[in-house]
């Protein structure tokens, strides 16, 4: 009994391993579960909406909840990354529509020096709120892995769109169409 | 009982590299020269958008952490102080160890694990081969002993010898 019991003890504390390894590297890659659900059309709600991040510039923080009943075009991005430095103009554009349709455009920096995020702000005249995700946490709850990403929320707090990439005008206009009327 | 000493140091000593930080903490000495710190850290931290070591990385966000590591220096911080400042400006991920809590904490308690399992097994494991290696010594002992007609042939032929 003995004999056959250490062969199966090893088989399983082995099969339990490889079960671990599976688990642990599907659950650090990034979720792809937004982009089914917004391709489908089925609008998920924009996740950490309760998560309050400190804004970059001091002061308060601030949840993505505030601003429930407007319009959000929520962007991370981080000062080193240069497809964010190419859209930032168009993004502060973007605000100044937003703002007279009660609509807003919040920038999110992770994965980057806060002086040098300031800086940029700064360097582009952002006007639009900046919030800082010192952790990562909140970015990571939308999947976000690389830079910049863009994710349109509408007034119910629901993603209608996804970028997971550099934006262009076209997406914004299509994107922020559809957050209104939705 | 001296052989499954001998075991359970072995043991110890192959799994002491498994743990995570096992040998990292002798490395974080506060001692170093400016020089020698640079590289020091960016072997132990991490570039966070390409998750590999500082060290072997080359893109913007790594350069500036480099860049950001080096401010420091000059500033004349020391190594854990430079590291309080990357986690406060790119998260823990920076480390590259894993936390303490959730899956994470599975790094530390497999190894543990896996070493307890290993020592369960050599308990129940060694008993047995030596039990059996008794069993053989004792089933070989009569066969090495002459007959007579041997022993004699022996005698004569060492001394032909003589």
């Amino acid at each position: 009994m003995r004999r056959r019991a250490i062969p199966i003890f090893v088989s399983l504390a082995g099969a339990c391993l490889l079960a671990l390894l599976i688990y642990g590297v599907s659950a650090q890659s990034a979720s792809r579960t937004l982009d089914e659900q917004v391709a489908e059309g089925r609008y998920p709600q924009a996740p950490g909406a309760s998560h309050r991040l400190p804004a970059l510039a001091g002061g308060s923080a601030i949840s993505l909840a505030s601003f429930r009943g407007k319009v959000v075009v929520l962007n991370f991005w981080a000062s080193w990354c240069e497809p964010c430095q190419v859209e930032a103009p168009l993004l502060e554009h973007t605000q100044s529509q937003l703002e007279r349709h009660d609509g807003t455009v919040l920038g999110v920096t992770y994965k980057d020096v806060s002086s040098d995020s300031l800086a940029f702000v700064h360097q582009y005249h952002l006007t639009y709120p900046n919030l800082r995700d010192g952790s990562g946490g909140f970015a990571h709850s939308y999947g976000t892995d690389q830079l910049p990403e863009t994710f349109i929320i509408n007034r119910q707090g629901r993603i209608t769109a996804i970028s997971r990439g550099e934006i262009d005008q076209a997406f914004l206009n299509r994107a922020i169409t559809l957050a209104q009327s939705s | 009982m001296r052989g499954r000493a001998r075991a359970l140091l072995i043991v110890l000593a192959l799994s002491a590299p498994a743990i995570p930080g096992a040998g990292a903490t002798s490395a974080s000495a506060s001692t170093a020269e400016p020089g020698s710190l640079l590289p020091r850290i960016e072997r132990q931290v991490m570039c966070v958008t390409c998750k590999i070591p500082l060290n072997v990385a080359e893109s913007p966000q790594a350069n500036r952490e480099k860049v950001f590591i080096q401010e420091l220096i000059g500033q004349g911080e020391s190594e854990a102080q430079i590291k309080r400042a990357l986690v406060a400006q790119y998260g823990a991920t920076v480390l590259g160890l894993p936390g303490a809590h959730g899956f994470d904490l599975a790094a530390y308690l497999v190894p543990i694990a896996v070493v307890l399992a290993l020592l369960g097994v050599l308990a129940l494991l060694l008993p047995r081969w030596r039990r059996e290696a008794r069993g053989r010594a004792s089933r070989a002992s009569p066969s090495a002993a002459l007959d007579a007609s041997d022993a004699a042939r022996l005698d004569a032929d060492l001394a032909r010898f003589d």
